[in-house]
C-alpha cells in the first residue's frame, strides 16, 4: 500500500533537485561582475533608504484566518463527499447541518466588513 | 538489486514525464507570444529559426547565460530556496495524473487529496521569495499573492467537493472511468458551476490575467519575483507555466473526462476508435491553455477589492449552494449521470 507512494517520493525529490540543478548551471555559465549598486534592491533608481520589511496591513491576516476556517471545513467534507453515495440520507443532513453552522458564520463575517477592502 | 532496478525505473519513467512538460512549457511560451500576437493584429516572435520555431531555445540559452544576482540585503538561503519551492510541487503534481488508462506513474487511492497538497504549497515559495529579496516592491506583491491564493484555494477545494461527491473517489482515474458515456455524461454538464469556478480560480491561482495582480507590472513591477535574475528567474517562469498546464489537465481530466473520447456511446465511436486516448487529454487540455491567452489578450487586470469580492462573495457562495444542489440530485439519483 504505501509503496504505491514511493514514486511519488523520488518525484518530489527530483523536482527539488531541479531547482538545484538550473541555477547551478547558470552559476557556472553566467558571469560574475558584482557591485554595490547593481547589487541593491530595485527602487525606481532611488537608493533603498530603510529596511523593506515595513508593516502591512491588518487585514491580511484576517484573510489567512478566515482562510483557515475554510480551509478546515473543506479538509472534513473530503471524507465526507467520498462515502456520500453510501451514507445517503442521513450523512446529507447531518453535513447540511454543519454547513449550515458555518454559512452562519461566513454571514456574521460578511456583516461584519471582514471581506471588504474599501 | 530487484530495488535499483526499480528506482531506476522509476525514475525513468519520471524523466519521461518531466522531459516533455518542460518542452510543453518552452512552446507555450511561444504559443503565447504568437497568439497574443496575431489577436492583436502583430506577428509574434519570427526572427529565430523557420516562423520563429527556435525562439524558446534562443530565449533558454540566454537565460543561462545570465548573471544570477543576489542583492545585498538578501536573505541568500531563503532566496535560493524559494524557486525550488515552487518548481519542485509543480513537477511533483504529475506524479497521480493518468494520461491514458491506467498509464500513471503512482496509482494512489488520495490522488486528488494529494493534488490539492501539492498546488496549496506554491504559496510558500512565492511568500518566502518576496519576503528573502528584502525589497519594497517585492514584499508587496508577496502579501497581494499570498492573500490571493489562499482566497481563491478555497472555491477551488469546493469544487473538488463536487468532483469527489459525484465520482465517489480520491483516484484520479476511477474520476474518469465515473464519467464514461460520451460528451453529455462528462462533468462539465452536472458540475457546470463548478467547472466554471474551478477553472476560474485556476487562472487566479497560477496569478495569470486578469488576477495577475502580484505582476502588476505598470505598479509593483513584476511584484515577488522583481529580483530575480538569470537560471532563478527562469525557474519562477517554469513553475507558473507547469502550474498553467497542470491546472488544464486537472480540469480536462475532472470535468472533460480525461483521456475518454467524447464520442462514445454515439454513432461516431467505431469512426475515431483508433485515437489513442492520450490524445484527446492533450486536445482537451489545450483548450484550457487557449483559454489562459485568450484572456490575457482579452481581459484588462482586476482591481485588488474586486478581486477579493469576486473570491469571496461570489464564487464561494456559489459553489456551497451548488454543492447542496448536487448533493440532492445524488440522492435523487438523477440521470445519466448518478442513476
Amino acid at each position: 500500500m504505501l509503496a504505491n507512494y514511493f514514486p511519488i517520493f523520488v518525484f518530489i525529490i527530483i523536482g527539488l533537485m531541479m531547482g538545484i540543478v538550473l541555477p547551478t548551471i547558470g552559476y557556472f555559465l553566467g558571469k560574475r561582475e558584482p557591485d554595490p549598486e547593481k547589487n541593491s534592491p530595485y527602487e525606481c533608481g532611488f537608493e533603498a533608504f530603510e529596511d523593506a520589511h515595513m508593516k502591512f496591513d491588518v487585514r491580511y491576516y484576517l484573510i489567512a484566518i478566515l482562510f483557515i476556517i475554510f480551509d478546515l471545513e473543506i479538509a472534513f467534507l473530503f471524507p465526507w463527499a467520498v462515502v456520500f453515495k453510501d451514507i445517503g440520507m442521513f450523512g446529507f443532513v447531518a453535513m447540511m447541518i454543519f454547513l449550515a453552522i458555518l454559512v452562519i458564520g461566513f454571514i456574521y463575517e460578511w456583516k461584519k466588513g471582514a471581506l471588504e477592502w474599501e | 538489486m530487484e530495488a535499483l532496478l526499480y528506482l531506476i525505473t522509476t525514475i525513468l519513467k519520471i524523466v519521461v514525464i518531466v522531459l516533455p512538460i518542460l518542452l510543453c512549457v518552452a512552446y507555450l511560451t511561444y504559443a503565447e507570444r504568437k497568439i497574443i500576437g496575431y489577436m492583436q493584429v502583430r506577428i509574434g516572435p519570427n526572427r529565430v529559426g523557420p516562423r520563429g520555431w527556435l525562439q524558446p531555445i534562443a530565449d533558454t540559452v540566454k537565460m543561462m547565460f545570465k548573471e544570477i544576482i543576489i542583492p545585498t540585503n538578501a536573505n541568500r538561503l531563503l532566496f535560493v530556496i524559494a524557486p525550488m519551492l515552487l518548481i519542485g510541487p509543480a513537477l511533483a503534481a504529475w506524479a497521480v495524473i493518468p494520461f491514458n488508462a491506467g498509464v500513471v506513474l503512482a496509482d494512489i487511492n488520495a490522488g486528488l487529496l494529494y493534488i490539492l497538497a501539492m498546488t496549496s504549497l506554491s504559496v510558500y515559495g512565492i511568500l518566502i521569495a518576496g519576503w528573502a529579496s528584502n525589497s519594497k516592491y517585492a514584499l508587496l506583491s508577496t502579501l497581494r499573492s499570498a492573500a490571493q491564493i489562499i482566497s481563491y484555494e478555497l472555491p477551488m477545494g469546493f469544487a473538488l467537493v463536487g468532483v469527489l461527491m459525484a465520482a465517489g473517489s480520491l483516484n484520479l482515474g476511477e474520476i474518469i472511468l465515473a464519467q464514461e458515456g460520451g460528451i453529455l455524461h462528462w462533468y462539465w454538464l452536472p458540475l457546470f458551476p463548478l467547472f466554471v469556478i474551478y477553472f476560474l480560480s485556476g487562472v487566479a491561482e497560477t496569478n495569470r490575467a486578469p488576477f495577475d495582480l502580484a505582476e502588476g507590472e505598470s505598479e509593483i513591477v513584476a511584484g515577488f519575483h522583481v529580483e530575480y535574475s538569470g537560471m532563478l528567474f527562469a525557474i519562477f517562469f517554469l513553475a507558473e507555466y507547469a502550474n498553467m498546464i497542470l491546472i488544464s489537465a486537472l480540469a480536462a481530466i475532472m470535468f472533460l473526462g480525461g483521456w475518454l473520447s467524447p464520442f462514445q456511446g454515439s454513432f461516431l465511436e467505431p469512426v475515431f476508435a483508433w485515437v489513442p486516448g492520450f490524445f484527446w487529454l492533450v486536445a482537451k487540455m489545450s483548450i484550457f491553455l487557449f483559454l489562459y491567452l485568450w484572456f490575457r489578450a482579452t481581459f484588462p487586470r482586476y482591481r485588488y477589492d474586486q478581486l477579493m469580492r469576486l473570491g469571496w462573495k461570489v464564487f464561494i457562495p456559489i459553489t456551497l449552494v451548488w454543492i447542496v444542489v448536487l448533493g440532492i440530485a445524488i440522492l435523487a439519483k438523477l440521470p445519466p449521470w448518478f442513476a
